[in-house]
């Protein structure tokens, strides 16, 4: 979940009054965000420079980390935070974003050519005219953005945004996608034009940047925004011309956001059209951009609408079992941001603002209620529902096993399912014949790089491990392992497994041998309805090894741990070792 | 030599006639026993009270390896002296007469003690030398004592090296006896048959000591906390889903659970993708088909996400992130079959692609609990977890709003905990949407509430282990799972 820092000082300010932490931790929680860390701005500096933790000056100003559900991209700033818990607290009624009024004529337009299709298609813009900016509201705009470019917009592949001082530009905007030599500007923070190619060269040691360059590197196009001077706005989705920068002093702010999928550019506009447009001269209005596509279609944007969404009483209701009247159930839906009035048919329509995007179904409408009720005022009721406990017959049994190799002196572990290729083949002295194991494609370290087909190198690390326990050490794992298998949908099948290892001064194979026996003996499997047969498998020692058959077909093994492998293991004392499938004696 | 029942017999009988053995050492080397033997009657004796030893311990000295060696061949000093001829020698022939290391060390020596000169061949400036030394080191080796100036020399040339020697003194015990008859230790058979159990003595119980450790098996930690989760719900009238599939198709574990392709734990930073087998290319395809409407167009009342949904995204095998793809797959079997109300549970592993830490690994177990049935409410959720998380101790619950893409409304679940006098989360849980269950064909009157947790987290707060790696995988230390107690959650 994203975290938000917002200063104690203006939370207050905002609230009307002062929250000890306790109280505000339970206003958080009532609503469903959390305060994750009190902290002050120099502390956060220290730890970022790893600096000696020294008694906070009294004068700090104290700065509350506040995590918010990743679904709501209107939390993700102090802005929209204290809109919410102002509306919840009914401190603040619901504001209304609205585009101003312009005729057509002096409307903003952005043209997109047709080349961008191939690239990046999506722009959407809009104009904060009138902003007052201070030092904690650029910081707080500067922030938003990086947030959404963080979460939805994921890490500007599916969005980003640039922001311009509209006065330094002229309209009409192109969006356009130019082979990288072609685009020739001076970029934010630098003082000496780039081309896009050589930019893309400049930013790879860039440690913010460069992270963002696989995202049109390949293409043989990049996008790029340009005012009618052919002044470059931005190279979208990697930085920002230097001309437009905002600054303090900006007051008139082009907002565009460039997009490979239209809804979540709409959604990051509205959120910062509507978090921003609190700081206009005329509140909480937006100035439209006329977005002209290839064909010549025009959008205005942004939308400010509100969405309309009908919805069953008798569902919220019925849903949080608690009997709400209508008028109620519109009182709650007002905390939440939502207005909305009954209508005919045991219903209300709901007026969703273009903050909530996240309103997908009437079930967000009645989890809206739920919260703003309490989660914690509805009443505990139980289930009707009539039912029967029942156990997976395969974990039954496995469970009875269990018990039974602990009854016979054996001691239980349990290991990963993931192993590295060496541990399940080579340091068993096997090869990956790439027929048996499932393989993982994105293993973050070479611990997890297979899916362990035996649970040989899972009980072999464990002696590894127990170098000084005294002997003998008598061990036992039933779990799963994963082998490919063509017959399932996925292509691979899970298979239960048994397996126990006897280590002492003298390897003991007849002990597991014994234990074998017992097994067979327990399974109800008389001792002519099994077979050992002498094997040769390259982890058991030759001699002292033999495959377990039932019914005509091989169930496992048991042997003696081939020294080799002992050795690769780094265990020091001979081993004997049984394996088996257990799943055909259910 | 005499074997140690030669040796008691000759300590006691010693005791009877002398008031003291003032050290067990001497006596023993007079008696031709070893010490260390000799020791262990003492001990014994000690023990049931015949004598009464008291520790003597007593500093000795020993010849180094150099020491033994000067002490047959003598000392270098003396060599080197033996080895100049009476008419003189090169001081060349002279080191290549002698071993490298007696000539640097007795040369030097010989020429500070002046035994010999050089001018420039050396020669002999005395007529005959003593070898003290040599002297010294075989007093040594008897057990002489010497001056504490001689013994300093020897020590610096570090000839001889200190040794602790621990012996005893002896008096008469109160259970003084010059024989022993021992005393038993446990009631036998031919004790029964004779008896003579009222006649023998009995050798005092040390009940300060610990008993004999017991054989035999152990289960481990984890699964006996695993034990009594199956139990709970079990008695609660669940039913056990079939887990047993770690390797899933993104359709089964994020698509059909209305989570979208975009959706941050479809990253490669958090799911385990599989190369081989990479990808799943049967899937029930109307069904897939009405997914996909839901993620693109919405439906069932829902707008839905609007983008792209790529049927290659589904396709791709992951290692099942959540038991829910399995809740997933019998929700979906379930409306096939013909809906029946149902409580479904699991505890199973799955699988995160994330850094590990002390509290968390790439795979763990995940305990979950579903009720599909008409007319479910969220009380009735609060209500199922009430009852479930009481069975584990948990008495005081309260909820949080949370996110989770499948389940709306979603409840963080916390617990009052007393002894850390705050609130802990203790698991997540929610009623899942509609855009997840009405495209399986479920009624549309059917809700699913359902919960989750690990396993691992409750198992490290029972039994105060503070690194996962302590619990699970192949670090365990196979003491802890010997040692751990049964699992009483909720007794």
């Amino acid at each position: 979940m994203p975290t938000v820092s917002v200063a104690r000082e203006l939370l207050h300010t905002m609230l009307g009054r002062v929250y000890t932490q306790e109280e505000f931790d339970e206003l958080c929680f009532v609503i469903g965000i959390e305060l994750d860390d009190v902290t002050t701005e120099k502390a956060i500096i220290r730890k970022e420079k790893h600096l000696q933790e020294n008694e906070a000056d009294e004068d700090e100003e104290v700065i509350y980390k506040i995590e918010v559900p990743a679904n709501r991209y209107d939390l993700l700033c102090p802005e929209g935070i204290c809109r919410q818990l102002r509306i919840f607290l009914r401190v603040e009624k619901m504001p209304t974003y609205r585009l101003s009024r312009l005729p057509d004529s002096s409307i903003l337009k952005m043209i997109v050519k047709p080349e961008t299709a191939v690239i990046r298609p999506f722009v959407v813009c809009a104009i904060l005219r009138g902003i007052t900016f201070d030092q904690a509201r650029y910081a707080s705009f500067i922030d938003l953005q990086d947030r959404l470019h963080q979460n939805i917009c994921r890490k500007r592949t599916l969005v980003a945004i640039g922001t311009h001082d509209l006065d330094t530009l002229q309209g009409p905007f192109t969006y356009e996608a130019l082979p990288p030599s072609e685009i020739k500007f001076i970029p934010l923070k630098q003082a000496q034009e780039f081309t896009a190619k050589e930019l893309m060269e400049f930013y790879k040691s860039d440690l913010k940047l460069k992270k963002f360059l696989h995202i049109i590197e390949d293409s043989p196009v990049f996008p790029v925004i340009y005012d009618s001077n052919r002044t470059v706005l931005s190279l979208p989705p990697i930085i920002n011309g230097a001309h437009s920068a905002i600054s303090l002093n900006t007051k008139n702010v082009l907002i565009e956001c460039t997009a490979t999928d239209l809804t979540k550019a709409k959604i990051v506009l509205n959120t910062m059209v509507a978090m921003f447009s609190g700081y206009c001269d005329e509140k909480f209005e937006v100035e439209p951009v006329d977005v002209v596509d290839p064909v010549g279609r025009v959008t205005r944007c942004p939308d400010l609408s509100l969405r309309t969404m009908d919805v069953d009483l008798s569902y919220i209701k019925k849903s949080i079992g608690v009997p709400l009247q209508a008028g109620e159930i519109v009182d709650l839906l007002s905390k939440m941001q939502l207005t909305s009035k009954e209508i005919d048919g045991d219903k209300i329509q709901v007026f969703i603002p273009p903050t909530r995007s996240d309103i997908l179904h009437p079930c967000d409408v009645m989890e809206d209620v739920a919260v703003a009720y309490g989660f914690n005022n509805i009443p505990k009721t139980r289930p009707k529902t009539s039912t029967e406990g029942r156990q997976q017959p395969l974990n039954e049994f496995s469970d009875l096993l269990r018990l039974e190799l602990a009854m016979a002196g054996f001691s239980e572990v349990l290991n990963w399912v993931l192993v590295s290729k060496k541990e399940n083949f080579t340091l068993l002295n096997r090869k990956d014949d790439e027929k048996i194991a499932a393989i993982v494609s994105n293993p973050r370290s070479s611990d997890f790089e297979v899916l362990r087909t035996s649970l040989l190198p899972g009980i072999l690390k464990v002696m590894e491990h127990s170098k000084d326990v005294p002997r003998p050490v008598k061990v036992f794992e039933i779990s799963d392992v994963v082998l490919l298998d063509p017959s399932k949908d996925v292509g691979a099948a899970n298979s239960r497994h048994l397996a126990a290892l006897y280590c002492s001064t003298t390897s003991g194979f007849e002990i597991i041998h014994g234990l074998l026996d017992r097994i067979m003996n327990v399974l109800n499997v008389p001792v002519d309805g099994y077979t050992v047969e002498p094997s040769n498998e390259p982890e058991l020692f030759k001699g002292r090894q033999a495959k377990i058959f039932y019914k005509g077909s091989c169930v496992g093994s048991f042997g003696i741990i081939h020294p080799q492998v002992l050795k690769n293991f780094d265990i020091p004392d001979p081993c004997s070792y049984v394996e088996m499938e257990i799943e055909r004696f259910l | 030599m005499r074997d140690a029942d030669g040796a008691e017999r000759a300590l006691l009988a010693f005791l009877e006639s002398n008031a003291e053995i003032s050290n067990s050492e001497a006596f023993a080397r007079d008696l031709g026993v070893d010490h260390e033997l000799l020791a262990g009657t003492i001990k014994s004796l000690h023990g049931f009270g015949f004598i009464e030893a008291k520790d003597v311990r007593r500093e000795s000295w020993e010849l180094t390896e150099e020491g033994l060696v000067y002490s047959r061949n003598g000392s270098p000093e003396v060599q080197v002296f033996d080895a100049v001829p009476a008419g003189g020698i090169s001081r060349e022939d002279l080191q290549r007469k002698l071993d490298d290391s007696v000539f640097s060390i007795g040369f030097r020596k010989a020429m500070s003690n002046k035994w010999l000169e050089t001018k420039p061949l050396v020669s002999r400036k005395v007529l005959k030398v003593e070898d003290v030394v040599k002297q010294q080191l075989l007093d040594i080796k008897d057990g002489k004592n010497l001056s504490a100036a001689d013994i300093d020399a020897l020590k610096k040339r570090k000839l001889i090296v200190p040794k602790v020697w621990k012996a005893y003194s002896i008096t008469k015990g109160a259970n003084y006896a010059p024989t022993r008859t021992k005393a038993a230790t446990e009631v036998t058979r031919e004790m029964l048959l004779k008896e003579t159990w009222s006649e023998v003595a009995f050798k005092p119980y040390n009940f300060q000591a610990l008993g004999q450790p017991t054989e035999g098996g152990h289960l481990h930690p984890l699964l006996k906390v695993r034990t009594k989760f199956r139990q709970i719900f079990l008695e609660m009238g669940f039913e056990e889903m079939p887990t047993n599939n770690f390797v899933e198709s993104s359709f089964w574990n994020f698509d059909a659970l209305f989570q979208p392709q975009q959706h941050p734990a479809r990253d490669s930073h958090d799911t385990f993708f599989l190369k081989s087998p990479c990808k799943t290319q049967t899937f029930p395809e109307d069904y897939l088909e009405r997914v996909k409407t839901i993620h693109e167009q919405g439906g069932f009342g829902s707008i839905g996400y609007m983008y792209d949904w790529k049927r290659e995204e589904a396709e791709k095998n992951v290692l099942r992130t959540h038991t829910t793809a399995v809740s997933s797959r019998m929700l979906y079997k379930l409306a096939q079959d013909g809906f029946v109300p149902k409580r479904y549970f699991s505890i199973d592993r799955v699988f995160r692609n994330e850094a590990v830490d002390r509290t968390h690994l790439a795979e763990f177990h995940q305990i979950e609990g579903l009720i599909c049935d008409k007319g479910l409410t969220l009380g009735d959720l609060i209500g199922v977890l009430n009852d479930f998380f009481s069975r584990l101790g948990m008495k005081k619950l309260r909820f949080k709003p949370a996110y989770n893409p499948y389940t709306e409304p979603s409840m963080e679940i916390f617990s009052y905990h007393e002894q850390l006098n705050k609130w802990v989360e203790v698991g997540n849980s929610g009623m899942f949407r509609p855009e997840m269950l009405l495209p399986m064909g479920l009624p549309d009157d059917v809700s699913v509430i359902a919960w989750g947790l690990s396993l691992e987290r409750p198992t490290m707060i029972l039994y105060g282990i503070d690194n996962i790696r302590d619990l699970f995988g192949h670090k365990v230390d196979l003491k802890l799972i010997k040692s751990n107690p049964i699992c009483r959650l909720g007794m």
